[in-house]
């Protein structure tokens, strides 16, 4: 034993000799034996007259680069409308702009063939787009045309794929070879190669296609679809399964793949070789060769032992505890582990080259996938391993962002396509970047409103401002006497006090005209009467006049004193993108009935903070207006009391944070106000009993209250979920109620009973 | 670092064979002998070429004219033209990169040679200044390696950066003849002027086959997006003008175009603009009547008047970029410079470095089509906008466009990021300017999430010797119904903690970790014992706390956990006559603090207080025995840009006859230590990140006519 490990010993030292002798020119390469090798590196010589040497452009040339003789821009730009066609489409030579300028951005569907069904998930597709805000139902106005004819699966082995769409296609009068239309496909191709191949001719059309390849990607024009299955919700969706920012943020494994393995054909290479990495600690790749008919004919020497493994690991287990996830292309390039991966927070480690990754547009998958090389698998496992911790973390919160913004339900994967176009029409009215991937994700981000990311609530932290100092008093204001009530006047003589109050607006939501200039008071702000449309509706409407951030809601038999206001508005400059304000009410789940319920009575809990008092951002009147489909708003005209409950779910489906409550005076919460309405019907002004109990029996109230109960229910179901958080705190002054001098408190005033 | 570690630790020992002590003399001197050889030898080997190196070096004291000369025979080989469906995956070999911990590629430049055709005539300039400036950057930068076998990237030094200067077919020989060239794999070419008359194709003409290119004027067609690299064509006014950064404001124009040779037709679309528009609207051209030595590119002319060019460019709100014969425009480097947001109409272009810069954030594009509606369209957008964009624009410049060094630098970086994506630079190192990086925070818990409240949390009691309120307060904190786990880190190393059968009986783990050192930074150690997201730190002397406020603390920071959520509330205070900040522990209407002798926080930070407390702060604090709170809320609120959240009113927390403020001590050389904490953290951190509000959290019930026994927290202290 001694002697063997003696000769071994001198084996290795006689060959490193010789290798050093014989080799010493190529070992030289290595600079270990002195720092002198990086003192002699060859750098680029500086060159003695290089001073002298002339520049790559005379600045005459350019400056005067061009050379008018030839084609016109006109003539040019007519020219390549002849040349890129089809396979080398671009907006600018495919797409009708002018057809958008008229009724804007629309989109219309054609109607659906007789006999000729479609599949649940084309069905879902086109419901989202006649659910979408931007649907209508008239060609003549549309933008962009959408086929009856289900193109999802080309795949022409497969028992969706409909036959002779060619023919179905040149005999629409609207098809004007393609242009303006949109496509809608998810499998493209067939056994062996999986090309791209359509099976009809689509033109001019833009391609909003699975599994794309770069290739045949025309960029700018055509658009990456996640590839999703037929049991994908329609809306809503279910949320991502990162529950916690956990530290370090490794799970139980880090790298996990189970799927196919293919033993022939396209695809087969990369999922061949997804076993290497296995090491059966942190590192869990299982493959299996049991799939399809005959796969047994094909089979090899690993599958008997792969199939066993196989079936040791749960594939759910796995996504929920694992760090990374391996998403390898399939026999096409995307796949359903892409959404499942991104839902689960698993960060997806993609190893399909030449996949044009979904909304890539748009999105910055680099923030929250790693995007690995077909070719070097064996480098994954290294490199996943060395990213550093606060970028895992990061990485998990983004998938998080991306799955709830872009890709949990139907409904979001098609707005956000057609949101994606939309923002092509005009280039200098459309979303930064950064606008899509930051929260709360660029569907809810209208750049009708602004470009301007420092006028959204959602991003004072991260462009570093803060929100106007000042804010814009909105009274609603529903007596129909000819002179001003004496509520409204406290209350306008209250508001005007605050040192913040930059203007008060009074919306007139009566028939008869308001009362003169002169029957309103004088006061240190300017005051503005709107004209209102007597909609519910209305009090949500982006009126120019609001020129602050911050709009203080109000009712017109509000009461609220000075301090109040103060301390609300200082709170709300915390907290920008929420609601804070005074009277608050809880929902909640009612089993016995099965459908959601709402309590005004005293809780521990709040979820919704009522509209007639309290601070929000004016964006949300522009989301409420321009986002919500129009049958969303005539729901809550015909329901009294739900506006401000639409509100509120708005705004907590926006931001996922429960509304904020601020102290309010005792006697301000008790105080319930005999109430004077507009005689003129449904348009009345709701009253809620704040504290007193919902159930007044035989009253009107009930009648609002039950009212009250289906809204929120039809909410929650156009919603697709409940998107009401609660929160258990109120926020007083730091001194309130304290036993300290009043002397020492700011808002004494708010602890008087 | 620790990849690194991980990884040799695993191979080391197994190498050498254990041996018995004589054996191991035995082979120890061996091996020395053996070693001595090898040393000669080297010596013996290297000393000749070290002298021959020291040779290239002098060699560098050349002249341009000296180079070798390669004469090109007429029918060498000509490379494949450009393949237009080249992507990385499919045309870069990436092996030659290879996985290396410090994520960077190697790039190798060529040495300069001067090739000539048949006839000894040259086949282009030798080499242009700039693309001189742009091979010395490469050389001087990280990327550079002069092995060859180790490149993954091939920079040629043939100047290609003008099509104009070169002959195309012989210049293409040049390339096939390269040591490397492989069919042009992992090559890189930078041109900015490509094309030529009639046509002016919008790529280098030169047959390439499958090199990459850094190309200034790429349309939608030419590019092969995430295999080429669209550059800027450079200005070398950059480098002769000095325009000062302009700050916002009004400016004189609203819209100027300063380019000169405009087509007809849209010089007459722009002079409509202004004929409609007026003054706000300056059409500038080339200057007729200049007297002899006044250099025309300096000049520009609207009627009679005299403009200096490019100062005239930082009159204007808004500068128009127009497409001449080719797409890339050397004037929007100096629109940038000028800090004026460039008008692109040019459509189908790729603008520069696009694959990296948002450039909706810097400039405005607009179709050609719609050049009529440009007055219209500018003045939608926002003031505020208006003054980011200049901001932006000036941006770009410094960081992209002023120098060929900017130029070549940013696109080896993005060609690094597409091999080595998991350490690419992020959006918002690309894009936000130096002000916003400072300004802005990005909160690395950014995701609003409200943890389930089923997790619990860890209670981390420091403690030195007092045992017997050690335990009192474990007691207290036990009957918390959301704890799970207790944590006591003992600073004492003089003692042993008491024995665990005098500890007290509670219903969750209760742990004792020993510390090595009596450092008040044990307590924000992110100790593996801590399962939960969710951290309490509680002084082992805080006894008055009751069940339901802590339990109401627990909620609250599921509602913020991303903030410290805690009990005693402090202020800081500029005092004016001092001209620093003070420590306020008074009663206030504001906080900006909560200690950390009671306080709920996310165990994130306490790994950011370990491993990434800027400056020599942690230092500072074990060395004071003080401020470790101070120094949390100071790192909390910097990394999150969000203020603190006070809970509940209580204001005693050691015994109910102590006075309401408490602390360490009450003298006057403890506030003056805090205050001296206070300034010398805003000086580390170069800013005053607390925030101050005016509010704290409370039950929603708290204090209302309310049965109490229905309320969810009803045992809320008063004080």
């Amino acid at each position: 034993m001694q002697t063997r490990k003696k000769y071994i010993f001198l084996t290795f030292l006689a060959s490193w000799l010789l290798l050093f002798l014989f080799g010493g020119d190529q070992l030289r390469h290595f600079a270990f034996f002195s720092g002198r090798k990086a003192k002699a590196r060859r750098s680029w010589p500086h060159w003695t007259d290089r001073s002298l040497l002339k520049s790559f452009a005379d600045p005459e040339e350019l400056q005067r680069d061009g050379d008018p003789a030839l084609l016109s821009p006109r003539e040019r730009r007519a020219a390549r409308l002849s040349v890129h066609r089809s396979s080398s489409c671009r907006m600018e030579t495919c797409f009708d702009f002018s057809r958008c300028e008229k009724h804007g951005f629309k989109v219309f569907t054609y109607p659906q063939e007789r006999g000729q069904p479609v599949s649940e998930s084309y069905g879902k597709i086109l419901s989202s787009i006649e659910r979408s805000r931007y649907h209508t139902g008239n060609p003549e106005e549309a933008c962009l045309f959408i086929l009856g004819i289900d193109t999802l699966d080309r795949d022409h082995l497969s028992g969706q794929y409909v036959r002779n769409v060619d023919e179905k296609i040149r005999g629409f009068p609207l098809w004007n070879g393609g242009r303006n239309h949109l496509i809608f496909n998810l499998y493209s191709g067939t056994w062996p190669n999986y090309t791209g191949e359509l099976g009809f001719d689509i033109g001019q059309a833009m391609l909003a296609k699975a599994s794309f390849d770069t290739d045949s990607f025309r960029p700018g024009f055509d658009i990456s679809i996640p590839l999703f299955s037929k049991e994908h919700p329609q809306r809503g969706g279910d949320r991502g399964w990162l529950y916690q920012d956990s530290l370090p943020p490794k799970k139980k494994y880090l790298l996990v793949f189970k799927g196919k393995r293919y033993l022939t054909g396209i695809g087969s290479g990369t999922r061949n070789a997804l076993h290497h990495i296995h090491n059966g600690k942190d590192i869990i790749s299982l493959t299996t060769c049991k799939h399809g008919k005959d796969w047994e004919k094909h089979k090899d020497t690993r599958c008997d032992k792969d199939n066993v493994d196989y079936e040791k690991f749960d594939y759910q287990e796995l996504l929920h505890n694992s760090t990374f996830c391996i998403v390898p292309r399939g026999r096409r390039l995307g796949s359903f582990r892409f959404l499942e991966a991104l839902q689960a927070a698993c960060i997806p480690v993609l190893l399909s080259d030449g996949w044009e990754l979904p909304f890539a547009e748009a999105i910055d998958w680099g923030k929250a996938a790693v995007v690995g090389s077909e070719r070097l698998l064996l480098q994954i496992p290294s490199a996943v391993r060395c990213i550093h911790p606060e970028r895992v973390l990061a990485f998990q919160q983004q998938t998080q962002l991306l799955w709830d913004a872009y890709f949990s339900s139907v409904d979001k994967i098609v707005h956000t396509t057609l949101e994606i176009i939309k923002d092509r029409l005009a280039p200098h009215r459309s979303r930064s970047r950064f606008l899509w991937n930051a929260l709360p994700g660029g569907l809810l981000v209208l750049p009708d409103f602004s470009t301007h990311v420092g006028d959204f609530p959602f991003y004072y932290l991260q462009h570093g401002s803060s929100p106007s100092k000042k804010f814009t008093a909105f009274i609603r204001a529903v007596s129909q006497a000819g002179s001003p009530s004496q509520s409204i006047l406290r209350l306008i003589q209250a508001v005007s006090a605050s040192q913040y109050c930059a203007q008060i607006l009074v919306l007139w939501s009566c028939e008869k005209p308001p009362p003169p200039s002169g029957k309103w008071p004088q006061t240190p702000v300017p005051l503005t009467i709107i004209q209102g449309r007597r909609k519910l509706s209305d009090r949500f409407f982006p009126f120019e006049a609001i020129q602050t951030d911050a709009v203080l809601s109000l009712d017109e038999h509000t009461i609220l004193s000075t301090s109040e206001v103060d301390f609300a508005f200082v709170v709300w400059r915390s907290f920008p993108e929420r609601i804070v304000g005074f009277p608050a009410q809880s929902h909640f789940w009612d089993p016995e009935q099965g459908r959601w319920g709402y309590t005004s009575k005293w809780n521990n809990e709040l979820s919704i903070v009522l509209t007639a008092a309290a601070f929000y951002h004016r964006y949300y009147h522009t989301l409420f207006t321009e986002y919500l489909p129009a049958g969303l708003r005539e729901l809550v005209d015909g329901l009294a009391a739900c506006e401000d409950i639409l509100m509120n779910v708005l705004v907590a489906a926006v931001t996922k944070l429960p509304p904020i409550k601020v102290t309010q005076r005792k006697q301000h919460k008790e105080a319930v106000a005999q109430q004077e309405q507009c005689r003129d019907g449904a348009a009345g002004i709701p009253q809620i009993p704040h504290s007193a109990p919902a159930a007044a029996k035989g009253t009107a109230g009930s009648r609002r209250s039950s009212q009250r109960q289906d809204c929120l229910d039809q909410l929650a179901d156009w919603f697709g979920y409940m998107p009401l958080v609660s929160s258990q705190l109120r926020l007083d002054p730091v001194l309130f109620k304290d036993q300290v001098s009043v002397l020492r408190k700011k808002y004494p005033r708010l602890e008087k009973p | 670092i620790m990849c690194a570690s991980a990884k040799y630790n695993t191979r080391g020992p197994a190498l050498i064979p254990r041996m018995k002590t004589k054996h191991r003399i035995y082979y120890i001197t061996l091996f020395s002998i053996v070693l001595l050889g090898l040393i000669a030898t080297g010596m013996f080997q290297f000393w000749p070429h070290s002298i021959e190196s020291s040779n290239d070096w002098t060699v560098e004291k050349r002249s341009v004219h000296d180079v070798p000369v390669v004469k090109l025979p007429a029918d060498s080989p000509i490379p494949e033209r450009g393949d237009l469906s080249c992507r990385m995956h499919t045309c870069f070999d990436v092996y030659r990169c290879g996985f290396n911990p410090k994520n960077k590629i190697k790039v190798y430049i060529y040495s300069l040679k001067k090739y000539v055709d048949e006839y000894g005539t040259s086949v282009s300039n030798t080499i242009s200044r700039e693309y001189n400036e742009l091979l010395t950057a490469i050389s001087d930068s990280e990327f550079y390696t002069d092995d060859v076998n180790r490149a993954c990237l091939f920079v040629p030094s043939i100047d290609v950066l003008n099509q104009n200067a070169l002959r195309i077919k012989e210049t293409a020989q040049a390339l096939a003849q390269l040591s490397r060239w492989d069919r042009g794999t992992n090559h890189l070419l930078f041109n900015m002027l490509p094309g030529g008359p009639p046509d002016y194709n919008t790529a280098l003409d030169v047959p390439r086959d499958r090199a990459l290119l850094a190309g200034g004027g790429f349309s939608t067609w030419t590019y092969r997006q995430g295999y080429d690299v669209s550059i800027p064509v450079y200005s070398p006014l950059s480098g002769e003008v000095d325009l000062p950064e302009r700050g916002p404001g009004p400016r004189r124009y609203f819209i100027l175009s300063s380019q000169m040779a405009l087509h007809p037709e849209y010089r007459l679309e722009l002079e409509a603009l202004q004929a409609e528009n007026g003054e706000s609207v300056l059409i500038l051209d080339k200057c007729t009547n200049l007297s002899d030595g006044v250099p025309a590119v300096r000049k520009r002319c609207y009627k009679n008047q005299v403009f200096d060019y490019p100062q005239v460019l930082q009159e204007s709100t808004f500068c128009v970029v127009l497409r001449g014969a080719r797409l890339g425009q050397a004037v929007l480097s100096d629109v940038l410079q000028a800090g004026c947001v460039p008008v692109i109409i040019a459509d189908s272009y790729i603008l520069p470095f696009s694959e990296v810069l948002d450039w909706k954030r810097a400039s405005v594009v607009i179709p050609e089509e719609k050049m009529p509606e440009m007055y219209s369209i500018l003045q939608s957008i926002p003031q505020r906008q208006i003054e980011e964009m200049q901001r932006q624009a000036r941006w770009f410049w410094e960081a992209y466009f002023r120098s060929m060094k900017a130029i070549a630098l940013a696109t080896l970086q993005i060609i690094n990021d597409r091999i080595y994506p998991y350490a690419a630079i992020s959006y918002e190192e690309w894009n936000d300017p130096p002000a916003v990086k400072w300004s802005s925070v990005s909160n690395p818990l950014f995701l609003p999430l409200i943890p389930p409240q089923s997790q619990g949390f860890t209670a981390i009691v420091l403690t030195y010797d007092r045992v017997e309120s050690l335990f009192r307060v474990i007691t207290e904190v036990s009957k918390v119904p959301s704890l799970s786990k207790l944590l006591v880190v003992w600073n004492n190393q003089n003692k042993n903690p008491p024995e665990d059968s005098l500890w007290p009986k509670i219903r969750v783990p209760l742990k004792v970790v020993r510390t090595a050192e009596n450092k008040l930074s044990n307590r924000f150690f992110p100790y593996d014992e801590i399962e939960t997201e969710a951290v309490l730190a509680i002084d082992d002397d805080i006894i008055m706390l009751t069940s339901d406020e802590l339990q109401f603390g627990y909620e609250v920071w599921r509602e913020f956990p991303d903030r410290l959520v805690g009990y005693p509330g402090r202020l800081h205070l500029w005092d004016h006559e001092m001209n620093k900040w003070k420590y306020e522990s008074e009663w206030t209407n504001e906080v900006s603090m909560v200690l950390t002798g009671a306080a709920f926080y996310h165990k994130y930070f306490n790994y950011l207080y370990t491993y990434k407390m800027p400056g020599d702060i942690k230092n500072w604090v074990d060395a004071h025995m003080n401020c470790e709170d101070i120094a949390m809320n100071f790192l909390v609120a910097n990394v999150t840009g969000k203020s603190v959240i006070k809970v509940t009113p209580r204001k005693k927390f050691k015994c109910p006859e102590c006075t309401a403020i408490d602390g360490l001590s009450l003298d006057q050389t403890h506030m003056v230590e805090r205050s001296e904490c206070i300034n010398k953290f805003a000086s580390v951190f170069g800013t005053m990140p607390l925030k101050v509000v005016e509010h704290r959290a409370d039950p929603v019930l708290y204090k209302d006519d309310f049965p109490e026994k229905l309320k969810s927290f009803p045992n809320i202290g008063s004080l």
